[in-house]
């Protein structure tokens, strides 16, 4: 969910820090996926990227959960020639907020994602042609088995900590619920229990425009150029979301793009330089992401409600086992701070160990991946404590 | 700066109200320390005496400190109430040398005892004499030794004595369980005149179950 393009300069050398994707297949039959909706599947194809080096009783893992359109490609560069490294670089790596000369860290592609793996876009194996909107309906419970059941395939039996901001915190919360055994720690960035009303709102307009799109074609798509105009749109009105007043006042104002003086014209399409900016996002977006993959995670996300089969949000974290660490930002507005806070008090209400602190930052939604130093200030003792706990 | 002729009320040495307050908590028990500063007393409740504590502090900085120490602690403005924390979360809550700085002592004082069965609190005492002196002799507005603040920038923004104290806990039905003026650093557990000579005073409350 970044609306940040950093262009890191080409000329660092990054050779020790190149990474590989590397695939698995997860849930062959006849050990197909249960999806929540009591679908099946299998088997799925995982994606996935790990740093570092896992140590000898594995203790040393923790595991990324990405945003709603993020990928496993979190950190390192795929080659020296890579112009962008992974999209929480600033974070992830050697000597960094989480260390990988220290920690053993793994990011994976979720489920019904479009970045390798399996999702709407795949084939199905037993009809022979794409899902499409065939595919079983997703939710964050089923996103989460599928990271918990890579951890496994990975042989470890306890993760350090689980980490995530957004989507990836509800991921986070989901996990310490499932599988409270698999993880001793949780860090939930700029997230919430459930997805506000106005956070449906938003997904709502963006499903709407990728639906009203002509090359949607009922999502069957593939063969042409599909609903692009829509799913640009979509990012459009979602990335306002990742902003904040503040920061778009900082970065655009009220900027034009290619004059100091107004063309009077209704031929001209981009007056403003925000016009230009949200316009060059849709467009990227389009290119990285598959229509189909955005409705299933997003309406994933409309769903996530952490107490959905529990009588209160207490009795859901009554479930857990991990220590937790809850940030959320001034300026966040799609995911506000009393979210964080809502949790938080749900957390100290079954006695659990929570640390909770609202930072300050101009940048919105997306200050989790912008704003690094505060954040690797708050995680990095926060890891280190809970990895001295547990080590013999 | 604080002028060396003005009197200064002596700062209860820190080390003295921590084992004050860690002398009336009881092993094992869940603590919230409000206004933890870095977690040095929440270090200490933990280490020796095995409890659950937990941190409310404003700092950034000394919420990292806290994190650091492997504690919790969360970021949150006294004077804006203890509104996340739930009802009967702790079995003692702790207030040191700060009630005096928040906006709302009686509204503090009533939700620590809302989240928590017993409440400590270390409040400065402004009914000494040498206080009373400097207003009455000089027409000066008393400086603390531990806060050093002329009156403009004080984060002091409340003045009470071990009697307004009394008075107050009186009319919100809080009992007082044990008071202990505290004098050049030394806690006693009955004085003469406490409200002359205490420097400051520490006290246990709980509830009263007649009143309230």
């Amino acid at each position: 969910m970044s609306a940040q393009d950093t262009d890191q300069d080409s000329s660092n050398d990054r050779s020790d820090e190149i990474v590989q994707t590397q695939y698995v297949d997860l849930f062959q039959p006849p050990h197909l996926l249960t999806f929540a909706s009591g679908e099946t599947l299998g088997p799925v194809r995982v994606a996935y990227e790990t740093y570092g080096v896992l140590n000898k009783d594995a203790s040393n893992a923790i595991f990324i959960c990405h945003a709603l359109t993020g990928d496993a490609h979190a950190a390192g560069v795929h080659s020296t020639s890579d112009r962008k490294p992974g999209w929480w670089d600033g974070f992830i790596g050697p000597g960094k907020g989480i260390d990988t000369n220290k920690y053993f860290v793994i990011c994976a592609n979720v489920l019904g994602g479009c970045q390798g793996t399996t999702g709407p876009g795949c084939v199905n194996p037993v009809t022979g042609s794409r899902f499409c909107l065939n595919f079983p309906f997703l939710t964050v419970r089923d996103v989460v088995t599928v990271h918990s059941e890579l951890v496994r395939h990975l042989g470890i039996k306890q993760l350090l900590a689980v980490v995530g901001g957004s989507l990836g915190g509800m991921q986070v919360l989901e996990w310490a619920i499932l599988f409270p055994d698999q993880l001793k720690a949780a860090v939930v960035l700029a997230s919430a229990p459930k997805l506000s009303a106005q956070g449906i709102a938003f997904n709502a307009v963006g499903r709407r425009a990728i639906y009203a799109d002509p090359g949607f074609a009922n999502g069957d798509y593939y063969d042409s150029e599909g609903p692009r105009y829509g799913l640009a749109l979509a990012r459009m009105v979602a990335h306002i979301t990742y902003l904040s007043e503040d920061s778009i006042e900082l970065k655009f104002g009220r900027r034009l793009q290619d004059s100091d003086r107004f063309a009077y014209s209704m031929q001209k399409e981009t007056e403003f330089q925000i016009e230009s900016y949200l316009h060059y996002q849709g467009k990227r977006f389009v290119q990285r992401f598959d229509a189909n993959s955005y409705l299933y995670l997003t309406r994933m996300m409309d769903y996530f409600d952490l107490s959905e089969g529990f009588p209160s949000l207490e009795a859901a974290l009554a479930q857990t086992k991990a220590r937790f660490l809850v940030a959320s930002y001034d300026t966040d507005w799609l995911f506000p701070t009393s979210q964080s806070r809502e949790l938080v008090s749900a957390l100290l209400h079954v006695r659990r160990h929570v640390s909770f602190i609202e930072l300050r930052c101009p940048f919105g939604h997306d200050s989790f991946l912008i704003d690094i130093d505060p954040l690797a200030a708050l995680v990095s003792p926060f890891l280190e404590r809970t990895f001295e706990s547990t080590s013999p | 700066m604080p002028n060396s002729n003005r009197y200064q009320m002596p700062d209860p040495s820190i080390q003295l109200t921590d084992e004050l307050i860690m002398h009336h908590i009881d092993r094992n028990s869940r603590v919230i320390d409000l206004g933890c500063g870095d977690g040095r007393l929440m270090q200490r409740l933990h280490d020796e005496m095995g409890c659950e504590v937990m941190g409310v502090e404003v700092e950034q900085s000394n919420i990292v400190a806290i994190i650091q120490r492997g504690l919790p602690a969360i970021a949150a403005d006294l004077n804006e109430g203890l509104v996340d924390i739930p009802n009967d979360s702790f079995d003692f809550a702790v207030l040191s040398q700060t009630l005096q700085q928040v906006r709302n002592p009686k509204r503090l004082l009533l939700e620590m005892l809302r989240v928590a069965r017993r409440a400590l609190v270390v409040v400065p005492n402004f009914g000494h004499w040498r206080v009373r002196m400097e207003v009455l002799r000089r027409g000066r507005t008393p400086i603390t030794q531990a806060l050093p603040y002329e009156w403009y920038e004080t984060p002091n923004v409340h003045f009470m004595s071990m009697r307004d104290f009394r008075d107050l806990m009186d009319g919100i039905g809080l009992r007082i369980v044990k008071e202990s003026p505290i004098i050049k650093g030394r806690s006693v557990d009955q004085l003469w005149g406490s409200n002359l000579r205490a420097d400051s005073a520490f006290y246990l409350l709980e509830r009263d179950p007649g009143k309230g």
